[in-house]
C-alpha cells in the first residue's frame, strides 16, 4: 500500500478503481502522514479528517457501484485562499483566522464533482502576497528538501505537501509566480492555466486581473488530470471564459518533432545562478534530442515586468483588501474608541506587514495625482510586455528558461529587502501580466540538492500542448520522481544521480 | 515623485490602517525602496500606447433581471463581529 | 453693481426598477427585514463577484434614447475607493470616465426664461450604498445591506438653472419622464428618486463661483427651500466679505437651512481605476434598435398630437400626460366611444369634438373621484369601455341622461353599483335616470304647458326671458325632470313664435 500512496494521481485514481485499496484506507494512510509531517513542514492550516473520511466512505460507495468519476477517492489538498464550504478559509492570515467559508469556489465544486476527497487547507503566503511562505499568521512553511529553507510562495503550503508526497495534488494561485516558482523549488510540476480558463469565483481576491487559480502534481498527466476536473465556464464570473470543453491530456503523447523553443535573450543573464544554468541548459539538451529546435528570441520589455507588476497587483489588492474592516466577518479590534479607529485598528491588527506594504503601495499609485504616472503608465507597459511575446510566437511554438534565477533560500535570508524578494519573480510575472499559460517542471537539482525548475511557457490556450511538452520530457527524464527525506533532512545529502 | 514621510500617514489614512511613527519610518524606508524600482518605468515611451486592463479582449457578459438569491442572513450572519435583530452593528456613525 | 445670478446643477440618483439588483441576484423589493435581501456579493463576502444585470442597462439605454443623449457603445465600469459601514466592499461600483450615456436634455417651462433646454451632462450606471440606522443599540448604528446593490441612474445636469423655481421644474419633469419610460418608479418616499443640488452665485458676466453641493433632497418642497436658503446664505457670506467654502451640506427642514456635514469625506480622494473584475460594457446597434422600437411615445410627442388630433387646450393635453397612465386611459376611452354603435358624432371622424368631451370626463370627473379616494388612474375601478359608454349617453350623443345625471352615474359606478361592461346602461335604467329625449313626447308636455300657463306666455310673447325660463321649469317638472333640457328649450321655442 505504500507505494499507491505516495503514488501520482492516475496511479492512485486507477489503484482504487482496480479496488486494490478502499478510498478509506488510502485516506487514512494520508491523514497519518499529513499529521507526522506536519510538526516539520507546517504546510496545512486545517486538516479536516472527519470530512475527508466522510467523503472517502461515500467515493468507496461510488467505486462499488462503477462509472465514478475519474478522481474518485483521490486525496487532494486545496491553498487556503480558496473558498470551501464548512472550512476555515483564513488566506494566512489572523484578518480571517476564524472565518469558516460559507460557499464553495468553483474549481473546489469541479474537484468535488470530480471525486476527489478534500484533507485539508494548506499554509501560503498571507493574502497570497510573497514569494517565500514566510509572511503566514500560521508560520512559515519548510521545503521538504531541506527544512531550513523556504519552499517558495505564496503557494508554499501546497507545493510542500505535493512535493513531500503527503498528497499527490493539490490546488494553488498564481498572480506573479505563486504555483511556478514553489514548484520550481521543491522539484513538482506547477501549471498557470490562461487567466479566465478556471473561474475566480472563491478566490479571495488579491490582484483582480492577475489572479489564477492552477494546480501542483508531480506528473504533467496528473496537472492535466485536475485541469479537466477545474477548467469551465462561470456566469458568476464576469471574467471567465465561455468556450468549447477540452481534454487537456489529449495532446500527451505527441512526439516534440518540430517543436520550436523559444530562448529569450532575457532569460539568460548575469543574474542567474550557475547550477540552475547548467540544469537548464541540460533540459534544452534533452528537448533536442526530443527532435525540438531552439531559437533565439528576444522580449525587450520582459524586464519591466516586476515594476509594472508591483505597480498593478498593489494598486488592485489595496482596492480588494478594503472590505477586510472588521464589519461584516473577520478580525475586529477589541477595543477601539469610535468608528475610524474600528476601522484602523482592525486592519492593522488583522494585517501583515508585507500586506500592510503593498495595500499603501496600492493606494499611493493609485491616489490623486498619481494615477496617471503610475497605473495607467503600468497598464501601458503591460501592453507593451504582451506584444513583445505576440511577436515571439510567430517564431516558436514555445518559450523555454528559468523559472527562477536560483533554488530556494535559507528562511529569513530575503526578508529585510523587499524588492530582493520581488526579484525572485522576476521570470514568472509576465505570464500573469499577458494571461498566457505557463508551466514549471523539476529540472535538476543544485549542488546543494535543492530543486531547479524549467519554465515552459505557451501562447493562450496551449496547455494541452505545454502538457505535452512536460509530458515528453518527463518519459525521457526521472527528475519528478525524485522524492526528498523527510526525517532530519537539514543538510541532506543531495539524492542519487544528482550532480 | 519622492516620497514623504508625511504622505506614508496621509496614505495609510486613506487606507485605514493604523500607523505610529516608528512604524511608519519603517514603513517608509521599505516603500522608498520599492518606489526606487517602480519609478524605472517612468523612462519607457509609452506614447499612443492602448493601456491593458484585461488580458483578453473580452466583453461584459450580462445576466438576465431575475431574482436568484434566497434569504441566506442566518449563514452569512454566522461569522458576523456584532449583529442585533439582524442588523450588522458598528460604532456609532455621526453624519 | 452687477446684479446677483444664480447658477444651479443638479446630480440625481434614480433607482431602476429592476426585479433583482444591479450585480446580484438578490431581489430589489422596499420593505424587507434587514438583510435578508443582501447576497454574498451585496455582503461583499470574499471571493465573490460581480455579474451585470442586463436589466439595468436596458433601463439606461431607454433613458438615454428618451432624453436624446448619445448611447456610449462601449462604456467601462469603475471602482470608487472610500471606506463607509454602509458601503461593504469599501468601494463602489460606479462609472467614471466612460460613462453608458452622454449628452442629452430635458426641456421645461421657466417662470422666468420660458422654454428652455436643460443640457445633461451624463447619465451612468452605478450600485446604491445600504443604509445605517441611527436608532440606539446601545451606542451602535445598525446597518442594513438590503439596499446595497440597488441599480441607480445618476443622471447629471450642466449648471443650467438659474433658479430655485427652474431646478424644481426640471426635478419634476424627470421625475415624470424616470416614470414615463418605465425606468423608475418615482416614489421619493422610499428613496427611489433623490436628488442634489450644486449651488453658487456669481455677480453677472463674472466667472463661476464656489459651488457647494446640497445632498438628499427627497422632496421638490424641500428643494425649493434648501436652494433658496443657500442662495441667500452665500450672497450674504460674500457680500460680508467673507468667501464660499466648496463643501457638502445638508438640508434641515426643521429649522429651514442648509449645515455643512461632519465629514464623513474630508476632500475624499476616491482613488478612481477602471474595475477588473468587469470587462467593458459593449450595447451593439441592435439592442439599441429594439429598445427604441418598444419605447412608448414620450410625452413631449404625446401632447403634441393631442393637441393636433383632438385640437385639445395646452392645459388639458399637459394633464392627459402628466402620466402615461392617464395618456393611455384617454386614448382608450377615445377609441371605446368610437365603437360604439349607432351613436351620434361618436366615429373617430369626430375626435377633434368628442376629444373635448372625454378630456373633461377624464381630467375634471374620473380626476375628482381618484382625488378623493387617493387612489391613481391605473387602479380606477372604472374601465376606459365604461366610461365610453356613459359618455355615449351624454347630451353631446345620444342625450340619454344630462350631464347632472351622467355624474351620479359615474359616482354610482365606482362605489360598484353595478359592475361589467354595461354598468351605465344598468344603472341609468335601475334608476330611472333616463331623460325623455323623444320630441313628440316632450312636444306634448310643452302642449299642456302652454296650455295651462296663458298668462306667462303673454309674457315671453312681449319679449320676457324669465318668463320664458319659468315655462322651462314647469315643462321640467311636469315631466319630473326627465325631459332633456335642450330639447325642452328648442321645443318650446319654436312652438312660440
Amino acid at each position: 500500500m505504500t507505494g499507491i500512496v505516495t503514488g501520482t494521481l492516475a496511479q492512485v485514481a486507477a489503484a482504487l478503481r482496480a479496488k486494490q485499496l478502499s478510498s478509506v484506507e488510502l485516506t487514512r494512510a494520508v491523514l497519518a502522514r499529513v499529521d507526522a509531517a506536519q510538526g516539520a513542514l507546517n504546510a496545512f492550516v486545517t486538516v479536516d479528517a472527519e470530512g475527508a473520511l466522510a467523503q472517502a466512505r461515500a467515493a468507496d460507495a461510488a467505486l462499488a457501484k462503477g462509472n465514478a468519476p475519474p478522481l474518485t477517492g483521490v486525496p487532494i489538498a486545496h491553498k487556503d485562499v480558496i473558498m470551501t464550504a464548512g472550512l476555515k478559509t483564513t488566506c494566512g492570515s489572523r484578518m480571517l483566522s476564524n472565518f469558516t467559508a460559507p460557499y464553495d469556489a468553483f474549481v473546489v465544486e469541479g474537484l468535488r464533482k470530480a471525486g476527489t476527497v478534500l484533507i485539508g487547507k494548506t499554509n501560503m503566503d498571507e493574502f497570497a502576497m510573497g514569494s517565500s511562505n514566510e509572511t503566514s499568521y500560521f508560520g512559515a512553511v519548510k521545503n521538504p528538501w531541506n527544512t531550513e529553507y523556504v519552499p517558495g510562495g505564496s503557494s508554499g503550503g501546497s507545493a510542500a505537501a505535493v512535493s513531500a508526497r503527503l498528497v499527490p495534488g493539490a490546488t494553488g494561485t498564481d498572480t506573479g509566480g505563486s504555483i511556478r516558482q514553489p514548484a520550481s523549488l521543491t522539484g513538482i510540476c506547477g501549471l498557470k492555466p490562461t487567466y479566465g480558463v478556471c473561474s475566480r469565483y472563491g478566490l479571495i481576491a488579491f490582484a483582480s486581473s492577475l489572479d489564477t487559480p492552477g494546480m501542483f502534481a508531480r506528473t504533467a498527466e496528473d496537472c492535466g488530470l485536475m485541469l479537466n476536473a477545474m477548467a469551465g465556464h462561470d456566469a458568476r464570473d464576469s471574467t471567465s471564459l465561455d468556450r468549447a470543453g477540452e481534454d487537456y491530456t489529449r495532446e500527451l503523447p505527441g512526439s516534440l518533432k518540430g517543436l520550436r523553443i523559444g530562448l529569450p535573450a532575457e532569460y539568460f543573464g548575469s543574474g542567474i545562478d550557475s547550477d540552475v544554468a547548467a540544469a537548464i541548459d541540460a533540459a534544452l539538451a534533452e528537448f533536442r534530442r526530443l527532435g525540438a529546435t531552439t531559437v533565439d528570441i528576444a522580449l525587450p520589455n520582459v524586464n519591466l515586468s516586476v515594476p509594472v507588476y508591483y505597480v498593478i497587483a498593489p494598486a488592485e489588492a489595496s482596492s480588494n483588501l478594503s472590505r477586510f474592516d472588521g464589519v461584516r466577518y473577520g478580525h475586529r479590534a477589541e477595543k477601539y474608541t469610535d468608528l475610524m479607529d474600528m476601522y484602523k485598528k482592525s486592519r492593522a491588527e488583522g494585517f501583515g506587514a508585507e500586506v500592510k506594504r503593498r495595500i499603501l503601495v496600492g493606494t499611493y499609485v493609485l491616489s490623486h495625482g498619481y494615477y496617471d504616472a503610475y497605473y495607467l503608465k503600468a497598464q501601458q507597459v503591460r501592453r507593451l510586455i504582451a506584444g513583445d511575446f505576440q511577436r515571439a510566437y510567430e517564431k516558436c511554438d514555445v518559450i523555454m528558461g528559468p523559472t527562477a534565477p536560483s533554488p530556494a533560500f535559507k528562511i529569513g535570508a530575503k526578508t529585510d529587502d523587499p524588492v530582493q524578494m520581488y526579484l525572485n519573480d522576476i521570470f514568472t510575472i509576465a505570464g500573469n501580466l499577458t494571461g498566457a499559460p505557463a508551466m514549471s517542471i523539476p529540472c535538476g537539482f543544485d549542488k546543494c540538492g535543492l530543486p531547479i525548475g524549467l519554465q515552459v511557457q505557451g501562447n493562450y490556450f496551449s496547455e494541452a500542448k505545454l502538457l505535452n511538452v512536460a509530458h515528453q520530457y518527463q518519459q525521457v527524464t526521472d527528475w519528478h520522481k525524485r522524492a526528498p527525506t523527510l526525517a532530519g533532512n537539514a543538510g541532506s545529502l543531495p539524492p542519487e544521480g544528482a550532480k | 515623485m519622492a516620497l514623504t514621510l508625511d504622505d506614508v500617514h496621509r496614505i495609510a489614512h486613506l487606507a485605514r490602517i493604523e500607523i505610529d511613527a516608528a512604524a511608519a519610518r519603517e514603513v517608509h524606508v521599505k516603500l522608498e525602496a520599492i518606489f526606487a524600482m517602480i519609478n524605472t518605468l517612468q523612462a519607457v515611451d509609452t506614447t499612443g500606447i492602448e493601456p491593458m486592463s484585461h488580458a483578453q479582449d473580452v466583453m461584459l457578459p450580462l445576466r438576465e433581471d431575475v431574482v436568484t438569491a434566497a434569504d441566506q442572513r442566518e449563514l452569512f450572519q454566522s461569522v458576523a463581529p456584532a449583529v442585533e435583530d439582524g442588523l450588522y452593528l458598528v460604532p456609532r456613525v455621526v453624519e | 453693481m452687477a446684479a446677483w445670478e444664480v447658477v444651479i446643477g443638479l446630480e440625481t440618483h434614480a433607482q431602476l426598477s429592476t426585479a433583482a439588483k444591479i450585480f446580484s441576484g438578490a431581489s430589489t423589493a422596499f420593505g424587507a427585514a434587514p438583510n435578508t435581501q443582501a447576497a454574498a456579493v451585496d455582503i461583499a463576502l470574499p471571493g465573490v463577484l460581480p455579474v451585470l444585470n442586463r436589466g439595468a442597462v436596458e433601463r439606461a439605454i431607454r433613458f438615454g434614447l428618451a432624453v436624446g443623449a448619445t448611447i456610449n457603445r462601449r462604456s467601462v465600469f469603475a471602482r470608487k475607493n472610500y471606506f463607509y459601514p454602509d458601503l461593504p466592499k469599501g468601494y463602489q461600483i460606479s462609472q467614471y470616465e466612460i460613462p453608458v450615456v452622454s449628452g442629452g436634455g430635458v426641456d421645461i417651462v421657466s417662470p422666468t426664461r420660458g422654454p428652455i433646454r436643460i443640457a445633461l451632462t451624463r447619465a451612468h450606471l452605478e450600485e446604491d450604498a445600504g443604509k445605517s440606522l441611527h436608532e440606539d443599540f446601545h451606542g451602535m448604528t445598525g446597518i442594513d445591506l438590503n439596499r446595497a446593490g440597488t441599480p441607480l441612474l445618476e443622471i447629471v445636469t450642466e449648471p443650467d438653472m438659474r433658479s430655485s423655481d427652474e431646478a424644481v421644474a426640471y426635478a419634476k419633469q424627470l421625475h415624470a419622464l424616470v416614470q414615463w419610460v418605465d425606468i423608475c418608479d418615482g416614489n421619493m418616499q422610499e428613496g427611489s428618486f433623490r436628488c442634489d443640488a450644486n449651488v453658487s452665485v456669481r455677480r453677472e458676466g463674472a466667472p463661476l463661483g464656489t459651488r457647494c453641493e446640497i445632498k438628499n433632497l427627497n422632496s421638490f418642497r424641500f428643494m425649493q427651500e434648501a436652494i433658496e436658503f443657500e442662495v441667500r446664505r452665500q450672497i450674504a457670506l460674500i457680500e460680508d466679505g467673507g468667501r464660499v467654502v466648496q463643501e457638502t451640506r445638508l438640508y434641515d427642514p426643521d429649522m429651514h437651512e442648509t449645515r455643512s456635514m461632519r465629514s464623513k469625506e474630508d476632500a475624499q480622494d476616491y482613488r478612481y481605476f477602471p474595475d477588473p473584475d468587469l470587462p467593458p460594457l459593449v450595447i451593439a446597434e441592435d439592442w439599441i434598435a429594439r429598445v427604441r422600437s418598444g419605447m412608448p411615445e414620450l410625452p413631449e410627442a404625446l401632447r403634441e398630437r393631442f393637441a393636433e388630433q383632438y385640437l385639445l387646450y395646452p392645459e388639458g393635453c399637459a394633464a392627459l400626460t402628466a402620466n402615461r397612465a392617464t395618456a393611455e386611459y384617454f386614448a382608450q376611452t377615445m377609441k371605446e366611444l368610437a365603437g360604439i354603435p349607432g351613436v351620434p358624432y361618436a366615429s373617430q371622424g369626430h375626435d377633434a369634438t368628442n376629444g373635448k368631451s372625454v378630456a373633461n370626463w377624464v381630467i375634471n370627473e374620473i380626476g375628482a373621484l381618484l382625488n378623493n379616494h387617493q387612489t391613481d388612474i391605473a387602479h380606477s375601478p372604472i374601465s376606459p369601455r365604461q366610461l365610453a359608454q356613459l359618455i355615449a349617453h351624454t347630451d353631446r350623443f345620444k342625450g340619454t341622461v344630462s350631464h347632472k345625471s351622467a355624474k351620479d352615474v359615474l359616482t354610482a359606478m365606482w362605489a360598484g353599483e353595478a359592475k361589467g361592461d354595461n354598468a351605465a346602461d344598468a344603472i341609468i335604467a335601475a334608476r330611472g335616470l333616463a331623460q325623455i329625449s323623444d320630441s313628440g313626447a316632450i312636444g306634448k308636455i310643452v302642449d299642456d304647458v302652454i296650455a295651462a300657463n296663458a298668462a306667462i306666455v303673454a309674457e315671453v310673447k312681449a319679449g320676457k326671458e324669465k318668463a320664458f325660463n319659468s315655462l322651462v321649469g314647469k315643462v321640467m317638472a311636469a315631466s319630473k325632470g326627465k325631459a332633456n333640457p335642450a330639447q325642452v328649450n328648442a321645443i318650446l321655442k319654436s312652438k312660440l313664435t
